[in-house]
Order: C-alpha cells, then sequence, then structure tokens
C-alpha cells in the first residue's frame, strides 16, 4: 500500500507537469487550428528564464513569475511571426514550428550555455514528509496542488467569464464568433499567449522536480504533451487533464513493475485510444 | 420611398479557385424582408457570407448605410448592426442557451435586455430549456436560438439563410410568424428554398442563377409570373 501511494504521488506529479504543458496546446490547436511544435521551446524557454532569475534573486517566486513573463512574451512574438503567415496550413504550421523549436532550444545554448544546469529545490519545498512508512517528497505535494490550482482557474476562467465562454464558443465554431462581432485573431493572441505562459511555468516548475535541465528537454517533454492532447481529444481542456494524470500514473506504475515498457506505455495508451475512440477520450462537440 | 439599407453592385466571389457569384446585385429596403431565390448552388448562401465577410468580395462593391462594407473583416462588418443566421444555424453544441446569448451580447444594457426579453417572448421555448446545451436542442429550437442570437444585438439588419430547412412544418409556421414579428423591428434579407413561405413573408425578391441576378423586384411579381418561376425554380 505503501508503494502505491507514493507511485501515485510521482504519477500525479509528472501527470500535471504534463497537464501544463497540454493544457495551452489543446487550446492553441481547438481554437486556431494550429499545431504548435515550438511548444515544447516555450516550455525550456520558461526553465531556463525561470532558473536563472532564481538563482539570480534567491526567490522561487521571482523565478516563477520571470518563467510567466518570458511565455507572455514568446508567446506574443511566436503568434506575430511564426504562426500568423501559416494559418489555415498545416504543413506548413508543422515545419516552420518545428524549425522555430530548433531555433529556441539552440538559442538557450546561446544564452544561457550548452551545459546541463543543476537546481535545487527551494529550502520551503525542499525534503519529506514521514507518514508511518509512507515518504512524501514535498515538492511533489507542492506541484500535485499547484497544479489543480492552475487547473481551477482555467475552469473557473472558461465557464464563467465572458473571454471564457468567447474562447469555448470559438474552439466549436470560429466563424461563427466573428460575424457575432468579435475579433477572434485577439482571442488567439490571448488564448496563444496564456498557452505560452503555462508551457513556461510547466518547464520552471519542472527543473527542480527533476534538478536539472538541459536545451533538448524541451521535445522530449512536447512529444508527451501532443501525447495527452490526442488521448484527451484535440480541443478539451478537461481531456487533457485527465489523460495527463493517466499518462503520469501510467508511466509511474510502469516504471517500477515494468521498466522495460515504461517508456512505450504512452504510445500504448495512445494506439488504443486512436483505435477505439481516435477523436479522444473528450471530444468538443460541433453546434 | 423607403430608404436602400444594403445594396450590393455587380458582387463577384471566388472560394479558392472557384468563381461562385459572377455578378451579383440587389438592394434591401429599411423595414421590408428581401428573399434570395434560387436553385440548389446558384449562389444564395454564399451572397450572405459574401454580405458578412466570411467569403469576402473579390469584384464589386456592398454597401450598408451608405458605408463600403467590401472589404472589412466580418467582426467589424457585425458590430455596423448586421445579425447572421447561418443556414447550420451554427449554435455552440456545448454551451447552454443562456451561454450561446451571453456570447452574442456585445453590451448588457437595458435596450439589450429589453431585446432578449423580446425574443424569449417570441420563443418560449428558449426560456424553458434556458440551462440546457445547446446540442441537444431539436432543430426548430436551434433555428428559434440562431435567430435570437442574431436579434439581440442592436441589429439593423438581419441574413437569415434557410430557416425552414429541415424543420417540421408546424415549426415552419412559428419560425415565419417569428421573422414576420422581427420585421417590425428590424429588415431582414432571407434566404428560402420554401416559395410558400417566401412569397408569404417577402417584400421582393431577386432571383440568383449560376452566381448571377436574372432578375429582382417585387414579390407579388414573382407571384403573377409563371414562367419566371417554372425557369428558375421549377415550380408553377
Amino acid at each position: 500500500m505503501d508503494l502505491i501511494i507514493s507511485l501515485v504521488i510521482n504519477g500525479l506529479a509528472t501527470g500535471m507537469l504534463i497537464f501544463l504543458l497540454a493544457s495551452g496546446l489543446t487550446l492553441i490547436f481547438g481554437l486556431m487550428h494550429v499545431l504548435n511544435f515550438a511548444h515544447g521551446g516555450l516550455f525550456v524557454w520558461g526553465a531556463y528564464a525561470g532558473v536563472f532569475s532564481y538563482a539570480y534573486s534567491g526567490s522561487f517566486i521571482v523565478g516563477i513569475i520571470v518563467a510567466i513573463l518570458t511565455g507572455l512574451v514568446f508567446g506574443f512574438i511566436t503568434e506575430k511571426l511564426i504562426i500568423t503567415p501559416v494559418y489555415g496550413n498545416l504543413v506548413q504550421q508543422i515545419l516552420i514550428t518545428l524549425g522555430f523549436m530548433l531555433v529556441l532550444q539552440e538559442m538557450i545554448k546561446v544564452v544561457f550555455g550548452p551545459n546541463v544546469v543543476a537546481v535545487k529545490v527551494p529550502e520551503l519545498l525542499a525534503g519529506s514528509w514521514q507518514l508511518g512508512d509512507i515518504i512524501i517528497i514535498k515538492y511533489r505535494i507542492f506541484i500535485i496542488f499547484f497544479g489543480f490550482i492552475i487547473f481551477g482557474l482555467l475552469h473557473y476562467m472558461l465557464t464563467r467569464t465572458k473571454i471564457g465562454l468567447i474562447v469555448r464558443a470559438g474552439v466549436m465554431n470560429s466563424d461563427m464568433v466573428q460575424a457575432l462581432g468579435i475579433n477572434i485573431k485577439r482571442i488567439f493572441l490571448v488564448v496563444f499567449m496564456t498557452g505560452s505562459a503555462l508551457a513556461a511555468l510547466a518547464g520552471m516548475l519542472f527543473a527542480p522536480y527533476s534538478g536539472a535541465i538541459y536545451a533538448e528537454l524541451g521535445m522530449e517533454f512536447a512529444i508527451m504533451a501532443f501525447i495527452v492532447v490526442v488521448i484527451g481529444g484535440m480541443g478539451s481542456f478537461q481531456g487533457s487533464l485527465f489523460a495527463a494524470i493517466l499518462v503520469g500514473l501510467a508511466g509511474s506504475f510502469m516504471a517500477y513493475y515494468v521498466p522495460y515498457l515504461s517508456l512505450a506505455v504512452n504510445m500504448i495508451i495512445m494506439v488504443v485510444v486512436l483505435i477505439f475512440r481516435p477523436q479522444g477520450l473528450f471530444t468538443t462537440a460541433k453546434g | 420611398m423607403m430608404t436602400s439599407l444594403l445594396k450590393l453592385d455587380n458582387v463577384n466571389t471566388h472560394i479558392g479557385q472557384y468563381h461562385i457569384l459572377q455578378g451579383v446585385h440587389f438592394e434591401a429596403k429599411e423595414g421590408e424582408v428581401s428573399v434570395l431565390l434560387g436553385r440548389n448552388g446558384a449562389g444564395k448562401t454564399t451572397t450572405l457570407k459574401t454580405i458578412i465577410g466570411l467569403t469576402p468580395a473579390s469584384g464589386g462593391s456592398v454597401t450598408f448605410l451608405n458605408q463600403d462594407i467590401t472589404k472589412k473583416a466580418t467582426y467589424d462588418i457585425a458590430n455596423l448592426g448586421i445579425g447572421y443566421v447561418p443556414e447550420d444555424q451554427g449554435i455552440f453544441g456545448d454551451l447552454t442557451v443562456e451561454e450561446n446569448i451571453k456570447v452574442a451580447m456585445r453590451k448588457e444594457t437595458d435596450e439589450s435586455k429589453e431585446k432578449l426579453e423580446y425574443v424569449l417572448n417570441l420563443f418560449p421555448d428558449l426560456k424553458k430549456f434556458w440551462k440546457k446545451a445547446g446540442g441537444n436542442l431539436s432543430g426548430g429550437q436551434k433555428q428559434m436560438l440562431a435567430m435570437s442570437r442574431a436579434f439581440v444585438n442592436d441589429s439593423r439588419l438581419l441574413l437569415i439563410d434557410e430557416p425552414s430547412k429541415g424543420l417540421a412544418p408546424i415549426v415552419i409556421e412559428k419560425v415565419m410568424e417569428a421573422i414576420v414579428e422581427m420585421k417590425k423591428q428590424t429588415t431582414i434579407v432571407l434566404v428560402e428554398q420554401n416559395f410558400i413561405m417566401a412569397s408569404k413573408i417577402g417584400d421582393s425578391f431577386t432571383l440568383i442563377d449560376d452566381g448571377k441576378t436574372v432578375r429582382n423586384g417585387a414579390m407579388k411579381e414573382l407571384i403573377e409570373d409563371d414562367e419566371l418561376k417554372h425557369k428558375y425554380l421549377g415550380i408553377g
């Protein structure tokens, strides 16, 4: 039982990090029909900018704020310069965002250096609690709570605010939203910047979790996020949370019980979902 | 004499490589119901989409309230006071009736609340299913919601695409009554295949064939012209 609780905590923490990355990706795809392979680059930029600010200022909160701001700025630049010219053309989107992903990755090496950077867990969140035979690592609990708070905030924004209603409506029928007098391009930009900020935040939270960051990290996590988006259903925010937790838990349990399958488990889940429910587990109904 | 609210002059529209509209012209006069008629694929729906800017014109001009709107963005055109009810109704299926209306309401003023009250009285079913998802409404209820959504803002002109399509006769009656009621407050451009319905509520007509306007006039003229009806609508 102790082991199971530990594996669940590990799985939930990983799942929450993937969720932060995937939630932006799913909204961007759902609303804008844009496949953004550069999303992982924003993850790694958030990690580096946040970690260096954290090291410089000594404050983890400053690191989080800088990571979010980095995500917003890079999101703005990416949408305006990279995405806008290729709206409506999936092949061009894949090529240009993959290319931009590599540019972001190499820029990390130019700006921050090519070496792996070690990251410490902030003092307040370091260490663990011992409950009987169970050891609970504080930082993992922090990530789980933080992830649920972000989910709650996003859920509130999407369901209780006017802009959230517009985003949900836009995912279903963006032409109709425009015909109701709403500038959908402005909404696209807000969603893209929010998604980018979430990716950067995920990168910053991941850094102390893994203990080290490197430039190629973005691509590894972006693939995981894409798998989650496909499993949850393109455009479904709740689907992303469910799929991220599923992938996180499956990875955690498989790594312990069947280690040689742990890397393949996400792919296996995705293939099974695609066979039986190609639109994903949670899908957005059309009007 | 009634003033012209909307004017299309030699409008041409391309969709990809296809030249869909090849010279559409008509005027919608204030307070009237102008009906666009023609066979399937004649270009009626594209004409509405061109007016609202979803398939922008590649030639000619669209003028609304003496303002050239040919090259304007869809949201700018809508904000000038043009409401659009598409052929598939464009309901946001996951949103409730209330949320569908909220997305459409640009400002929550006393005037817009009054308009909302007005449409809810016109379509009491919407009040009944206020918290129900739009995707779960019947075809008729979706039509009512789509029309309410377009009407709830300060729309000087409503573009309604085939409101009777796929509806039971009793529901068509209701929709028709609602259009007659809405006409008291706004101008309407209607695309309609159902000639009986069109002839009952239309004041003027525009016949479109192969993307071109072939005849404009008062609805009365068309009702009396069996040859024209037979040639372009296959009836009479």
